[in-house]
């Protein structure tokens, strides 16, 4: 494309200043750091309208039947006639929910944005390895987004078979009408999205392997940077998998193949697909989906642990520890994914293998709480905006943490499986704490980014009212789960048919839970207030406004190609001497070198 | 549409009265020189004080939610496995609630306590390898607890039912649940989903529903080639191509019926012929142990029994399993929960379409006594009475298919008098 013609631009080694057309700059742009932005731009979106759409569920599970100005705003004739949203588009909604937050905002969003502008400012490089790629990655990513927000205005509506896809119904669009136009759409916009997220992770690879300065080494990276990396490597084992078996999917659909098809009558048709097993597609999904979980998480703690930190005004607690516990968390993250499919029909035997290795991934993450908490003890904490959403994230990551402990013994997972329980354990443990992460990057690195500060006491108003929703909104509904109610329902009236007081019980905290999902809509619109307010108008940012040891506050605050003007930056200790004793400040950046007689940490 | 622009008309207003504060905000600050990544002490202390009354909140709330919905609120459990599972999660509970307040409270504590105070530094305290062990070897041992504890009730719970226990297939479909008690053999009938025809829903291999799916089959092929080699008439290019597809499809599966007819042994048709199909309602005995078949005509379904703590998966393409023992009556159940209308129930628990949400079956659990004269008066319904029907024409499949749709309406016409009687209603 019109990559081609800025070939020129290909070598971003030349510090300085050269002349850039506007697309160079802000749209075909190969520097790290505009690329971030272009991905936080477009997860910031795609994030926006994911939350419209829970929103617009929201207000029907509450109010089941009931008409509604605000759906029918959205929705139209077509989709709400009278302001009330069709059975379909219900499960259209969920699904297209799920997908763009796990994916467009966790995903390509979280990693996307932070891999890119912090791997080579925190390693102190010049730009990513590859640029052009970097661009490319993208724009994949960006067309995936065009293509699965289309996917939402096709007649026979958007994909309908919940977030994992599962077939028959994801292949049959006899069985549902989101199965036809609105599926092919989701899988060609998964494809996509995959091809983005596989070019930028072996990026991030490179950069961090080869391109780290004098003096940085392995164990003097940020933790960040560990996260990022670790990150990489997750998905470049797992996405190809996904990719696999969603490319079985489309040939199932479109060339007549069996793989996950077999002996099925739909709507009074006779298939002659024979010998396929829908377990097949819930391995191979699976087998992504639950590193998936730790791509999404990673980052979001690995930018924590930096915050916490820095804002502790001291160094994280066991270092080390916490690599160990990342490697950890991603070796084990490959053998547990079977726990999504203990009640699926597979043997149990293989559920019980399970059962042990999921549990086990709970001692790295409890070590890092731990870790979290300690660095917290006898800090001197400051609380910018940022290190309000770190600890609202070491909350939810405790809170969804433990639940999961349920969830993961295949025995109480009979009754809890696909039920609010789940859906309220995985919103806590990765939704929120995943969300209060990128909330912590943004608020922390802002000024890097736009070389603007953001408001502080908007940030501070942010906070409180996403905590407060967001507990609002997933502590009930446990609760919902306890009681039986199983997810991607409707409306609940079946369960007055049988039991009034656990119906009762389930319409109360329904509309309960839809209250606080409103607070907490209402509250990001401060956040979307501040963020674009401070980026033409926020007060200039100062060089190094947290007071932090890493080495993206050793550049300039005006971005330049290269990153730092003249020679890149050395490196002589780790990045967490904060409060040394004898050191004059409460920190000492990196490129400081060791004092006479001071011992490196 | 006037109300839509006044609303976008005031958002508008509303967002540029922010954008002045904001404005106003920042001179004053500029005049105070407060410097954004100046974080002020009172701002600070303000910040701790409410991550304290957070805190507080949020235990609170926890506290109220647990005391307003209970432990669970599914309520007792209905089996005998059930009661083992709910004790296991009680424990779980315990440990994961103890873990929640403590960790919770340590983090918004350490948060209130250590906020900067001026003149106060922070200890330089990088690592220390006893406390992390501790806190590595600690969950370890208590994970180990939990899943020995687990994998106890999951072996029990998934093992091979006893040879003794009661068959029923589970048959689900887009949106509804079809059981079929196993009659007196205790053995279902063997099924292929070819051999599905209006009269033969769940598909069951006899000599006789595999002969008439193949005249079906043929007839619908022979029709086909009819309409598709005339020579007078001009098909639509659309219709032609599905037609010819459907046509290539049947006699991919004709050709295998007739495979499956070579291989057929007659013996096992007395399998499926005392087989009872039920729909609606399920009944289940207190005291036995049932073992479920699961089976799915379309896409997944997930045979979900709340009460029973009982939950598999049904899979196009594989049969599924699942058993319990049912030990608590409909009648003890509403009467312990002091709700007459209570009822058990099966539902769907995962995604199957439009109507999902409406997918369920009743289930009512009679005593012993009540069971047997219920399945007594099904005596005289099972597959083979409703296939052959009252007026017994035998395998002429011509006649057979008209007779065959009217068999079926008296047969479901005949089952909901019965089941109404057998319902344990008349105790209220």
């Amino acid at each position: 494309m019109a990559a081609v013609a800025h070939e020129a631009h290909g070598h971003h080694d030349d510090h300085g200043h050269h002349k850039e057309s506007f697309v160079s700059k802000y749209i075909f742009s190969h520097d790290h750091k505009m690329i971030g932005k272009q991905f936080l731009m477009t997860a910031v979106f795609m994030g926006i309208v994911a939350m419209l759409l829970s929103i617009l569920f929201r207000v029907q599970l509450a109010w089941p039947g009931e008409g509604s100005d605000f759906v029918s705003f959205f929705l139209g004739d077509t989709w709400a006639p009278g302001g009330v949203m069709k059975e379909d588009m219900y499960l259209g909604l969920v699904t297209i929910h799920g997908t763009i937050m796990v994916f467009f905002l966790l995903t390509g969003g979280l990693s996307g944005t932070f891999s890119n502008i912090l791997i080579p400012l925190q390693v102190g490089a010049r730009d990513m390895a590859s640029g052009f790629l970097n661009m490319l990655s993208y724009w994949f990513f960006f067309l995936s987004s065009i293509i699965m927000l289309a996917s939402l205005f096709v007649e026979s509506g958007p994909s309908m078979a919940g977030w994992t896809v599962y077939p028959p119904l994801s292949a049959l669009p006899q069985a549902v009408s989101g199965s036809g136009m609105g599926q092919t759409l989701w899988l060609f916009s998964m494809a996509i999205f995959i091809a983005s997220s596989l070019i930028g992770s072996l990026n991030y690879i490179v950069t961090v392997l080869n391109l780290r300065t004098t003096g940085m080494s392995m164990t003097r990276l940020p933790l960040t940077i560990w996260a990022f990396f670790i990150t990489a490597i997750i998905g470049v084992l797992s996405f190809p998998v996904l990719l696999s078996c969603a490319l079985l999917l489309i040939m199932d659909r479109m060339a007549g193949t069996s793989f996950y098809l077999s002996d099925i009558i739909v709507s009074g048709e006779m298939l002659s697909n024979h010998g396929g097993s829908p377990l097949l597609f819930q391995h191979l999904f699976w087998f992504l989906g639950h590193p998936e979980v730790y791509i999404v998480l990673l980052p979001a703690l690995g930018l924590s642990s930096e915050i916490i930190s820095t804002n502790s005004r001291k160094p994280i607690f066991g270092y080390r520890a916490m690599i160990g516990s990342i490697l950890a968390i991603a070796f084990l993250s490959f053998i547990v994914w079977a726990h999504h499919m203990f009640v699926t029909g597979m043997n149990p035997f293989l559920g019980s293998v399970f059962v042990f290795t999921t549990l086990l991934i709970a001692i790295p993450s409890a070590v890092k709480v731990f870790n979290y908490i300690t660095t917290l003890w006898k800090g001197s904490i400051v609380y910018t905006p940022a290190m309000l959403f770190t600890i609202g994230l070491v909350s939810t990551f405790i809170t969804g943490g433990v639940t999961g402990i349920i969830l993961a013994d295949a025995a109480l997972d009979i009754t809890t499986h696909d039920t609010y329980f789940v859906v309220a354990h995985f919103h806590v443990v990765m939704g929120l704490s995943a969300v209060f992460g990128m909330f912590a990057g943004v608020y922390h690195w802002f000024p890097k980014m736009f070389g603007k500060m953001m408001n502080t006491r908007l940030g501070y108003v942010h906070f409180w009212i996403t905590i407060v929703g967001a507990y609002g909104v997933f502590f009930p509904m446990h609760f919902v789960g306890l009681a039986g109610a199983p997810r991607r329902y409707y409306d609940y009236s079946v369960y007055g048919e049988f039991d009034a007081d656990s119906y009762n019980m389930i319409m109360d905290l329904n509309v309960i839970i839809t209250m606080f999902s409103i607070l907490a809509a209402l509250g990001q619109l401060v956040f979307l207030f501040n963020f674009f307010y401070s980026i033409f108008r926020g007060p200039k940012s100062p060089q190094n406004p947290w007071r932090s040891n890493t080495l993206e506050w050793t550049t300039p605050v005006e971005h330049i190609h290269g990153n730092w003007p003249g020679e890149l930056p050395t490196v002589h200790r780790w990045p967490y001497d904060y409060s040394k004793p004898g050191a004059e400040e409460d920190f000492i950046p990196q490129t400081v070198p060791l004092a006479e007689g001071e011992e490196e940490h | 549409m006037v109300a839509k622009l006044i609303i976008l008309g005031v958002i508008i207003l509303g967002v540029i009265a922010i954008a002045q504060l904001m404005r106003v905000y920042e001179l004053s600050s500029k005049l105070r020189e407060n410097v954004e990544s100046e974080i002020s002490n009172r701002d600070n202390k303000f910040n701790a004080t409410m991550m304290l009354l957070f805190m507080i909140g949020l235990f609170g709330g926890f506290i109220w939610l647990m005391m307003t919905y209970g432990w669970t609120g599914r309520g007792d459990a209905a089996s005998v496995h059930g009661h083992g599972l709910d004790s296991l999660l009680n424990l779980n509970f315990i440990i994961i609630i103890a873990v929640f307040f403590l960790t919770n409270f340590l983090l918004f504590f350490f948060a209130f306590k250590y906020v900067k105070k001026p003149g106060v530094a922070a200890l330089y305290f990088p690592h220390n390898n006893k406390l992390e062990l501790v806190w590595t070897v600690v969950p370890a041992i208590v994970l180990a607890v939990i899943i020995i504890l687990g994998l106890k009730e999951w072996n029990s719970a998934t093992s091979e039912a006893a040879p003794e226990s009661i068959r029923i297939e589970l048959f689900s479909k887009q949106f509804d649940w079809t059981a079929r008690y196993s009659g007196n053999d205790n053995t279902l009938g063997k099924f292929d989903y070819k051999l599905t025809l209006d009269n033969n829903e769940l598909a069951l291999l006899t000599t006789n529903t595999l002969d008439s799916s193949i005249h079906a089959m043929e007839a619908r092929i022979h029709d086909l080639e009819k309409v598709l080699n005339r020579r007078d008439t001009m098909l639509v290019p659309a219709d032609k191509e599905m037609m010819m597809s459907e046509l290539a499809n049947k006699e991919r599966l004709v050709r295998l019926l007739h495979q499956m007819k070579g291989r057929h042994n007659p013996e096992v048709d007395a399998w499926a012929w005392d087989d009872i199909i039920q729909k609606d309602t399920l009944y289940l005995c207190k005291g036995k142990e049932f073992e479920f078949n699961f089976r799915s005509k379309d896409v997944i379904h997930s045979a979900y029994f709340p009460h029973f703590r009982a939950q598999m998966n049904t899979v196009p393409g594989m049969t599924t399993r699942f058993k319990f023992i049912p030990d608590k009556t409909t009648e003890e159940m509403r009467e312990e929960k002091n709700n007459p209308n209570f009822n058990y129930v099966l539902l769907c628990n995962k995604i199957c379409g439009g109507a999902h949400y409406k997918m369920k079956m009743m289930v009512v659990v009679l005593d012993e006594k009540a069971y047997d004269a219920w399945m007594e008066s099904k005596k005289g319904q099972t597959f083979k009475d409703k296939y052959f029907g009252e007026p017994a024409a035998p395998a002429d499949d011509a006649e057979g298919d008209q007779n065959e749709e009217e068999n079926n309406e008296d047969g479901e016409g005949d089952a909901e008098p019965t089941g109404d009687v057998a319902l344990p209603e008349d105790g209220e």
